[in-house]
């Protein structure tokens, strides 16, 4: 059974990896804002204390790996992982998934990717791509965040899977195993399930770091930035925060923008209207985040430095969180049926 | 966000990738479009890279000062922290801190060196050689 894999680019890599997998296996349905809604993808966390190149540890979406083994474990589709701690045996087993035509996802650092823009490749350690094939001594890559399909040597490859650090990769891969008849009522309990589990998680995860309420946590520091580190670091603090935002993989917005597609299609599945006005919502929260992007890239550009500016950068977050909480009220009160 | 007003501004993706980003067209459908990248978040990255610089010319003249080793100055170039050398070496945060010292530095073993170099991707010679 010799079946062509095809390439997918994906704003994000984790929803290319398992769009592509899952529509491989027949999945035809399958969509990145579908694996991401299903998977409860989007969410707001500030870990407190804990550097990230020198910044702030912010982020817009659930864990790594989270996505994917919730979207597939509400279809039903059982997904293996293995992780390795020898590297010649962690290479054997990409041989022989590939000697089987098996395409399976890989989850790499990015610091010695060489396919990857150079200015992009920092110490992180939760990158995913597929391996689909050899040819010439190279295995054929499928990287979501890229446009085309490319290559890695072996050598390449097992430096990139045995990256070290926070998150290390440790060699994981993963496929799915069992990919059975999803029908179309599966398809809207999975959708309705992600929703309840991401507005609860949203809404209601205890704490002030996470959430919403992270939001308002780290609005509460960016009033204090300034005068605590000074403008330059202060300045080198936004400017993380508009990274983690925006950069490659999020889609704009913050992942923001993903949802709103993902509610988008949520609404045609469940014919549900109410649905679809709740996406407008989410998509003015994308808005707002770029608009919050803008200003603070006016600070670290140094074209305004005031606390008056910091405060004014919080406010914003304010008011984002304000209608992200509205949003996901709404979302949670549904009384969605499937 | 429009597709209209996706921006496609340069930055370090030229020449690589463009991304994919979600917006709305004209009938206020979702769908992607690809942007070549957004001067805002390019400042941002410029300004990561500036702050990288200067971090890692300050650890070469703090190792010309003899104040601290060649092991600080090479985690710094190849962008790395504490956690992140622990792991490529297995020493603890602890350990490389005292490495950090020119003092503690002279006194490792090749062993220990070699570890360091593999890591930074050097050799030994060159580990041990650099004077900043």
């Amino acid at each position: 059974m010799e079946k062509e894999f095809k390439h997918i680019q994906t704003a994000h890599c984790e929803n290319g990896v398992a769009t592509s997998l899952l529509r491989y296996h027949g999945l035809d349905f399958m969509t990145e804002p579908l694996v991401f809604g299903m998977g409860s993808g989007l969410f707001y966390i500030h870990i407190p204390f804990l550097m990230v190149n020198g910044g702030p540890a912010v982020s817009y979406r659930s864990m790594p790996g989270w996505i994917f083994s919730r979207a597939s474990k509400l279809l039903g589709i059982k997904v293996k992982r293995v992780k390795f701690s020898n590297e010649k045996a962690a290479q054997d087993f990409v041989e022989e998934k590939v000697r089987q035509g098996i395409p399976i996802g890989c989850q790499v650092g990015v610091f010695n990717l060489p396919y990857f823009p150079p200015e992009y490749r920092f110490h992180f350690n939760a990158h995913n791509l597929i391996i689909y094939g050899k040819e010439n001594g190279r295995y054929l890559v499928s990287d979501p965040v890229m446009e085309g399909v490319t290559t890695l040597s072996p050598e390449e490859l097992n430096k990139v899977r045995f990256a070290k650090g926070p998150l290390a990769p440790k060699g994981h891969v993963y496929y799915p195993e069992l990919v059975p008849q999803v029908s179309q009522e599966q398809i809207r309990k999975a959708i309705v399930k992600g929703i309840r589990k991401n507005s609860r998680d949203m809404l209601y995860i205890p704490g002030p770091i996470a959430g919403v309420d992270g939001i308002k946590y780290t609005a509460n520091h960016i009033r204090k930035w300034r005068e605590k580190l000074g403008v330059r670091k202060a300045g080198l603090y936004l400017g993380q925060i508009v990274r983690m935002q925006e950069e490659i993989g999020t889609g704009g917005g913050g992942f923001r923008f993903l949802y709103g597609a993902f509610l988008e299609q949520a609404s045609a599945y469940l014919q549900n209207d109410e649905l679809r006005n709740i996406s407008d919502e989410f998509t003015k929260a994308g808005d707002m985040w770029r608009e919050s992007a803008i200003h603070m890239g006016r600070i670290y550009k140094g074209r305004m430095s005031e606390q008056k500016d910091y405060e004014q950068s919080a406010d914003m977050l304010m008011d984002i969180m304000a209608v992200e909480k509205e949003a996901f009220k709404k979302l949670h009160k549904l009384n969605l049926k499937y | 966000m429009k597709k209209e007003n996706l921006p496609q501004d340069q930055s370090a993706l030229n020449g690589f990738t463009r991304e994919v980003c979600y917006v709305k067209d004209e009938n206020g459908t979702y769908t992607t479009g690809l942007s070549t990248g957004w001067d805002v978040k390019k400042d941002a990255l410029d300004n990561a890279w500036d702050d990288i610089h200067e971090r890692v010319n300050e650890a070469r003249e703090a190792v010309k000062r003899g104040e601290k080793s060649p092991i600080y100055y090479f985690m710094e170039l190849r962008l790395m922290d504490l956690p992140v050398l622990s792991g490529y070496t297995g020493f603890w945060r602890m350990t490389i801190k005292r490495h950090f010292k020119p003092q503690v530095f002279k006194g490792l073993s090749d062993q220990r060196l070699a570890a360091y170099a593999k890591a930074f991707d050097v050799s030994v010679d060159e580990l041990k050689n650099f004077k900043g």
